[in-house]
């Protein structure tokens, strides 16, 4: 096996661009997946069965179907129902979105949930109304649980922002093809974005633990 | 001040509350004892509706707590609760644990529920504590600051449910300190409690539970010395 370097330093610039595409692309994932999944968890929660049923058949429907099929659903079917014409970066965020949104919100509800019967409990003898004593007394403690499997869900999306390629977001991984496409080599494009990657996620995991022991800490 | 009518509360097909009738006085200490299982502990979170009920009523201060259109945080506002398990918010100083719901909930100014905080830790004997976290301290002195957390409110009757079981047995007289004081300024109070000791020298009267039931109540001397019913007195030889 001869490896080409010169090719990939040809193409540095574009997959400096793709880079920062797939780190816009994850991050706005990551916002508006943990929003979505806030909201989600939240109402899946709820004592109500009709309020929580919805939310349930959300996340069902969105963990259970792949992500390919998601992003191709929304890119070729759903986007062109609403916009003129379909556009591969919002395609792209909206899918993410919507499937980390699932994820996260598995990820609140355990968190919410892991936190004792009695706190709730005492906020509510002192008169706080749920509303209250969520927001003061359960959510604060249990995001310090949900840090670790948040940060999970933020390095696969990172890792899943990969699929965008698909539907010609220009993203890191569609430099990758492209470069496979015209000089017609595997190795150098491929293990090139792995090795990227991989700096991608390792970044955002050393972040992460750096965050986690300081909230350990307070 | 408080008026118990026909109480009845079931999970699922566990009837625990069979039928309690029973009135409590402004400023009278009333000490339920009883076996576990017996429902006392499910009586008194029935007060501030910590469970819903599932038959009869329970007037506090003369408002039918029970009725759908009272606001539940209201009456809980009125009613403190202290329970066996502490509770408290351990990502919270011991100070801002007894603030927060003067704060959130009455919407008093923070210097004054800083004031009034500490004159509460004061009050329990803990004014040294005010800045550390809940898990610094030892089990009597949570359960203490859980007293202040609750009487920051300024209920009008405070409802403690076991609030020395959980604690090693050198700590459980601080905890009954501070009740026994809270009693002495009037407080009008339940007490679920194992502490024979504390039920016989602070109570005003002594309620026996069993199955769901109140089976006898009286007098602490009286129900102590000269019980009447059967299983009061198994009860009682069990334990005294």
């Amino acid at each position: 096996m001869d490896f080409n370097f010169s090719i990939i330093i040809e193409y540095a610039d574009l997959f400096i661009k793709g880079i920062l595409i797939t780190i816009q692309l994850s991050l706005y994932a990551i916002c508006f997946g943990t929003i979505l999944g806030l909201l989600i968890g939240l109402g899946k929660i709820s004592k109500s069965k009709w309020i929580s049923f919805p939310f349930k058949c959300y996340i069902a429907i969105f963990r259970g179907t792949p992500l390919y099929v998601q992003i191709l659903i929304i890119h070729f079917c759903v986007i062109p129902l609403f916009l003129d014409s379909t556009n591969a970066m919002t395609a792209a965020i909206v899918a993410l979105s919507l499937n980390a949104g699932a994820y996260i919100a598995e990820i609140f509800r355990a968190g919410i949930e892991s936190i004792e019967r009695g706190q709730m409990e005492a906020a509510r003898s002192l008169g706080m109304t749920h509303v209250q004593a969520m927001r003061y007394i359960i959510l604060p403690q249990s995001v310090k649980r949900m840090i670790p499997p948040l940060g999970n869900e933020f390095v696969v999306l990172i890792k899943d922002s990969s699929l965008a390629a698909i539907i010609a977001a220009p993203e890191l991984m569609y430099y990758a093809r492209l470069m496979m496409g015209q000089y017609n080599r595997v190795w150098e494009p491929y293990l090139t974005v792995a090795v990227i990657y991989l700096v991608l996620t390792l970044t955002l995991s050393f972040f992460l633990n750096r965050l986690e022991r300081r909230l350990k800490t307070v | 001040m408080i008026e118990i009518n026909k109480l009845k509360k079931s999970f699922g097909e566990h009837e625990v509350l069979k039928d309690i009738t029973v009135q409590i006085n402004l400023q009278e200490v009333v000490v339920i004892i009883g076996p576990s299982g017996s429902g006392k502990s499910t009586f008194l979170r029935c007060i501030n509706l910590l469970e819903d009920i599932s038959g009869g009523s329970i007037h506090i201060q003369g408002k039918d707590i029970t009725d759908k259109s009272i606001n539940i945080n209201e009456v809980r506002k009125s009613v403190g609760m202290v329970f066996q398990q502490f509770n408290l918010f351990p990502h919270k100083t011991v100070l801002q644990n007894i603030m927060l719901s003067p704060m959130k909930v009455k919407k008093i100014s923070k210097e004054k529920a800083q004031e009034k905080a500490l004159k509460l830790l004061k009050k329990v004997g803990l004014e040294d504590k005010a800045n550390v976290y809940p898990d610094s301290l030892s089990g009597g002195q949570k359960q203490r600051v859980a007293i202040a957390r609750a009487l920051a409110m300024e209920p009008a009757i405070m409802l403690f449910d076991e609030p020395t079981s959980a604690l090693d047995p050198e700590m459980v007289g601080e905890v009954l300190e501070v009740m026994k004081n809270l009693a002495k300024e009037g407080m009008t109070m339940i007490v679920v409690t194992h502490e024979m000791g504390f039920a016989r020298e602070v109570g005003d009267r002594v309620i026996f539970m069993d199955g769901g039931y109140i089976i006898e109540e009286n007098k602490p001397v009286e129900l102590f010395t000269n019980p009447k019913e059967e299983r009061t007195i198994s009860f009682l030889s069990k334990v005294l």
